[in-house]
């Protein structure tokens, strides 16, 4: 589905991403670990189509079509959703007028008629409960007032909404507690299908209990330095974010994940 | 990929304004210039009588010893009066009797713009009043109107059919001597509408009238006289375009609101004349006195206007409250866009028992533009209970613009409570790129969040309008953010 080959951005001057390469497959979850500064969240801007990065070098394909040739709106309407990682607030644009036109353009794209108002807000109870998303939050204006952890339910209430292909959730557990982390990574779960994936950034191992991932990638300093398992981030919770820096050190190399 | 930062929004030029065309209209046009001949000339070309020649006069030499205001937050360049043609008219032979009389390029112009002025399009349900630079062409549901005993006809007609109902009110609520432009607006209206509503009657159809400036250097100076009688109510909405040119135009017209006990105006504006190319070249100086005068017990007058186009706008529709428990509204959305300028608000001044009013500026500026909201709230000695709540928002969208509040509050009754309000914000880039994530494009996210803005205002006007309205607004904001 996704395909990055050596991928480098730069923002205002400075290289982040030093040469990422990464290849996801429909219904794989993948998790991107790695200390600040690493590039974890330029790499997610880069992948939804964040002006202000410059991409110098490096294929993204999605689908098989150029990812980096599109503009941000094409890319989510081919089913592309960044969960942001600071979800800014708009206000007077209210929750359901903002939903109802990103829903209708996306059916737009597919072919489909624009849903019907009650029709609409149908669809929208149901993923309210879903995602176990409170029914008044969803009448504010788009993020107006709400907490950090209620923002970042309504980035998820946002997914169930979009349905996406490829999910990109940025730090996604950042300021939750446990309970809203809980409620987070369940609603995450129940739109988990075969055919759609998600990569899962993230600084600590504890979402990953609950949205388990199939592959874990470490980043250092633009690059992905290691890629295994889901007992890597087992391990990188025991050792620190600093064996991995020793460990790159020793080999002066850059580990890449497997390619075909 | 790899556009700058600071370009991250295209400088897209699609929104061009789409009624810059110009109609070659046989036209009656003066010699351009003003002094008293010309004056004389406007006044015999309309058959009026001595007493409004008199009214002309008087203004005329009154504006000789007037000189233009310079306190407005605004740069306004020299007016060069005497290179202004002060009178055109489309040539017509007779008084369209039907609208197959009328001339058919006319016709065009006004169907161009959306304007119906076929009586069979009742879906509309609007009677139209169409002002092509400066003289009424047509008025459509005249006779259903008349059956109800309502006036809506052009001023010219007023003055020669109903001239007691003109004499009695025409400047009663803005004198000749008002301001400069007033004055010169007395010196050499052309036309505008007159309405009448009378006792006890609820108009049944929104009024309208649409004014459009066609012809090159002339300058517009409409007049409109609206009367609700005891008892009744109008809806009345204006709208106003112009072509592209590169000379400036001036618009000084004058607009007069008187409404009797327990009657109830709503006078709604839709603006957007040509605000000039993007390095503000050309475009309409909009100078308007508009003024409505609650005159009797509990009644209302209330101002929408939705102010999109100009180079120049500088008006201040207000509301005298001299009747007990009256009430006066000002809601008013203002864009400036490129180098457009605006300096507007309103005057509230309670002079009755229990008068009430309300005001919500909303300014949204762009590009160079600098939006100005002015704002009087005064309240008179022996004005009891007065009640005022004002509200003023300025929406900046990127950093070359600006916006600026002037609100004076001036009360001289200690039981007066008066309320004021002010935000500043603005459209950043990360508002934007959520919505494109979201799958939705940048023109559209500027939309929702400018329409979410002024939806407070936009919901004060007619349905029909309000889309309209919505449009024009993203319109005119294309290619903004940065």
């Amino acid at each position: 589905m996704l395909s990055i080959q050596n991928l480098k951005a730069v923002i205002e001057g400075k290289e982040i991403l030093k040469g990422i390469s990464l290849e996801v497959k429909e219904g794989e979850i993948h998790a991107i670990m790695g200390p600040n500064g690493s590039g974890k969240s330029t790499l997610a801007a880069v992948l939804a189509g964040r002006d202000f990065v410059e991409v110098t070098e490096g294929i993204v394909t999605y689908y098989g079509k150029n990812l980096l040739e599109m503009t941000a709106e094409d890319r989510s309407k081919e089913g592309i959703f960044l969960g942001f990682q600071y979800p800014i607030e708009i206000p007077g644009v209210s929750m359901v007028n903002f939903m109802k036109t990103a829903v209708n353009e996306h059916r737009k794209h597919k072919g489909l008629e624009p849903l019907s108002a009650s029709d609409f807000l149908k669809l929208m109870r149901e993923k309210k409960e879903l995602v176990e998303i409170d029914s008044k939050l969803a009448n504010r204006s788009v993020n107006e007032g709400f907490s950090g952890g209620e923002k970042k339910k309504n980035e998820i209430f946002q997914m169930a909404m979009l349905d996406p292909k490829l999910s990109i959730l940025d730090e996604t557990d950042s300021g939750l507690d446990i309970d809203a982390l809980r409620i987070v990574a369940n609603g995450v779960n129940k739109l988990k299908r075969p055919d759609n994936s998600i990569i899962v950034i993230t600084h600590y191992q504890r979402l990953l209990d609950f949205i388990v991932p199939d592959v874990v990638h470490v980043m250092y300093d633009g690059r992905i330095v290691k890629t295994a398992g889901k007992e890597l981030a087992l391990e990188l919770e025991e050792k620190g974010y600093d064996w991995i820096k020793k460990e790159v050190e020793k080999n002066e190399l850059t580990w890449t994940s497997s390619l075909k | 990929m790899g556009k700058k930062q600071d370009n991250i929004i295209d400088e897209v030029t699609s929104g061009e304004y789409k009624y810059g065309f110009h109609s070659d209209i046989d036209t009656d046009k003066i010699a351009k210039g003003l002094n008293e001949d010309i004056v004389r000339i406007i006044s015999a070309k309309k058959n009026e009588p001595d007493w409004l020649l008199e009214f002309r006069l008087k203004s005329y030499r009154h504006w000789l010893t007037m000189k233009m205001p310079t306190w407005p937050n605004l740069k306004v360049p020299e007016i060069h009066y005497q290179d202004i043609i002060f009178y055109a008219a489309p040539r017509q032979k007779v008084a369209p009797e039907s609208i197959n009389d009328i001339d058919p390029e006319l016709k065009r112009t006004f169907d161009k713009l959306g304007i119906p002025l076929e009586e069979q399009k009742r879906l509309s349900g609007v009677a139209v009043d169409a002002v092509m630079d400066s003289v009424s062409v047509k008025t459509t549901f005249k006779e259903t109107l008349a059956e109800m005993g309502i006036i809506f006809c052009s001023f010219s007609d007023a003055v020669h059919e109903y001239p007691d109902l003109v004499k009695r009110y025409m400047g009663s609520v803005v004198p000749y001597t008002d301001n400069f432009f007033a004055t010169l607006n007395s010196a050499v209206f052309s036309d505008g509408s007159f309405c009448y509503i009378p006792k006890g009657v609820r108009c049944p159809m929104e009024l309208s009238t649409y004014f459009r400036i066609n012809s090159a250097n002339t300058g517009q100076f409409e007049r409109t006289l609206l009367i609700a009688d005891e008892e009744s109510y109008v809806s009345y909405l204006e709208g106003c375009t112009a072509p592209m040119r590169d000379e400036n135009q001036l618009h000084a017209a004058i607009v007069e609101i008187v409404a009797e006990k327990n009657a109830e105006v709503k006078y709604s504006t839709v603006q957007n004349w040509y605000p000039g190319d993007k390095e503000g070249k050309g475009g309409i100086f909009n100078f308007v006195t508009k003024r409505g005068m609650c005159k009797g017990d509990n009644s209302k007058i209330s101002w929408t206007q939705i102010e999109t186009g100009s180079a120049i706008t500088w008006k201040y529709p207000s509301c005298i409250l001299r009747g007990d428990n009256s009430t006066g509204e000002f809601y008013s959305v203002a864009v400036t866009n490129n180098h457009q300028q605006a300096d507007t608000g309103t005057k509230m001044t309670h002079i009755g028992k229990n008068t009430k009013s309300t005001i919500v500026s909303k300014g949204i500026s762009a590009g160079f533009g600098q939006n100005s909201y002015r704002g009087l709230v005064k309240v008179l000695k022996n004005a009891k209970n007065a009640r005022n709540y004002s509200q003023c928002d300025s929406l900046l969208l990127g950093d070359k613009c600006g916006a600026h509040t002037f609100p004076y509050i001036e009360v001289d009754n200690s039981t007066a409570i008066v309320e004021h309000e002010a935000t500043t914000s603005k459209i950043g880039e990360d508002q934007i790129f959520y919505c494109n994530q979201r799958g939705i494009s940048t023109e559209d996210a500027i939309g929702l969040i400018v329409n979410g803005y002024a939806k407070e205002v936009i919901n004060k006007l007619p349905m029909e309008f309000a889309v309209e309205a919505q449009k024009l607004l993203q319109i005119s904001l294309e290619g903004s953010v940065g």
